[in-house]
Formats: structure tokens, sequence, C-alpha cells
């Protein structure tokens, strides 16, 4: 339960569905801008932990 | 078809319904009760659990709650940004929960889990108060 993975899996969902909810007002736009906002956090995320892999800690 | 002077009386109407001031009060003390309040039960729901959720879970990882030590202004930062969760961050500082520990290897993840969602809170408020004010 600790997976850092999760952990960023887990607060994508919350920050995504939290925004949806405040900036759109109808559902399948709610469900389209939550969707693109939590893909958007998890690819960068992934992409940014794989530009930084070769770097040492 | 709705006048002008109609749509005025109603939007008077609204403001001494809804006193501004005690609904946003109310959103920042409960997530998501504000919305509950203005009849939006659906979102209202969504910000509760999700705040509650990303509140909860930075203080299982061992996140801190800030102090207000105006000598480190990003601390108080911090606190401030926590401070928006309102009830829920009094109840853990009361409880005498949220000392963290940084030493545990979530420590950071779970002070991101705290500020956010006390930053999210605080828009949460604000989209109280553009609803008593008919602006959505």
């Amino acid at each position: 339960m600790r997976s850092h993975f999760f952990l960023m899996v887990l607060f994508s969902s919350c920050v995504a569905l939290v925004f949806s909810q405040l900036m759109r007002d109808k559902f399948e736009y709610q469900v389209r801008l939550g969707m693109l906002l939590w893909a958007g956090f998890v690819v960068a995320a992934l992409f940014f932990a794989w530009l930084m892999y070769p770097m040492p800690l | 078809m709705v006048s002008v002077h109609s749509t005025t009386k109603m939007e008077e109407a609204r403001h001494k319904k809804y006193d501004w001031l005690f609904v946003c009060a109310l959103a920042l003390f409960i997530p998501g009760s504000g919305h509950m309040w203005l009849g939006r039960r659906n979102p209202g729901l969504i910000f509760f659990g999700a705040l509650s959720l990303m509140f909860f879970v930075g203080l299982w990882l061992q996140g801190t709650l800030f102090p207000f030590d105006f000598g480190q202004p990003l601390v108080v930062l911090a606190a401030f940004a926590e401070l928006g969760m309102g009830g829920m961050y009094a109840f853990a500082v009361f409880m005498g929960i949220g000392d963290g520990s940084v030493v545990n290897p979530t420590h950071e993840h779970g002070n991101t889990f705290l500020i956010v969602s006390g930053l999210l809170n605080a828009l949460v408020v604000l989209d109280v108060y553009d609803i008593v004010h008919g602006r959505k």
C-alpha cells in the first residue's frame, strides 16, 4: 500500500476528480476533463521519472 | 422570458436566503458541505470524499501539520495551505496527530497530500462563493 506509484495514482485521481467537478458542469465534460487530467499527471510523472532515472541519488 | 427586473429580484432573494459568509464558513469547516447546503449534492459528496481521503492518507503517511512558525516563511505557507482543510485540520490538531516523522520514507508524500488537500478545499470554498453570488 505504500508503493510510490500507487500513491501517485491515488493523488492524481483525487486531484483530477476535484478539478473536473470545479471546472465543468456537465457530466460528460467532467468525465473528459477528469480523464485528461489524470492521464496527464500519470504520463508526465512517468516521463520525468524516466528522464531522471540515470541520475545518481 | 425573465425580465431584468425579476432577475434582480431573484438574485436579491437568493442573497437573503443564503448568507454567503455562513455557507463559505460551512464549506471551509467540512469539505463539500457548502455545495450540499446549496443543493448540489453530488459535487458536495465528491469533494467530501476526495478531500477527506487525501487529508487522512496524508496523516497516515506521516505527513506533518506544520506550525505557524513565522521565522520560517515556507513552513508558514505550508501551514496556511493545510489550514484550508478547516474542521479536519482543527480536529487533527486537537487530537494531537500530525506530528509526522521525517525519517519515514513516505513523509514528503504525506506532506504533499496534506498541503494539496487544503489548497483544493480553498478552491472549493471560492466555488461556493461564486455559486452563492450567481456566477455559476
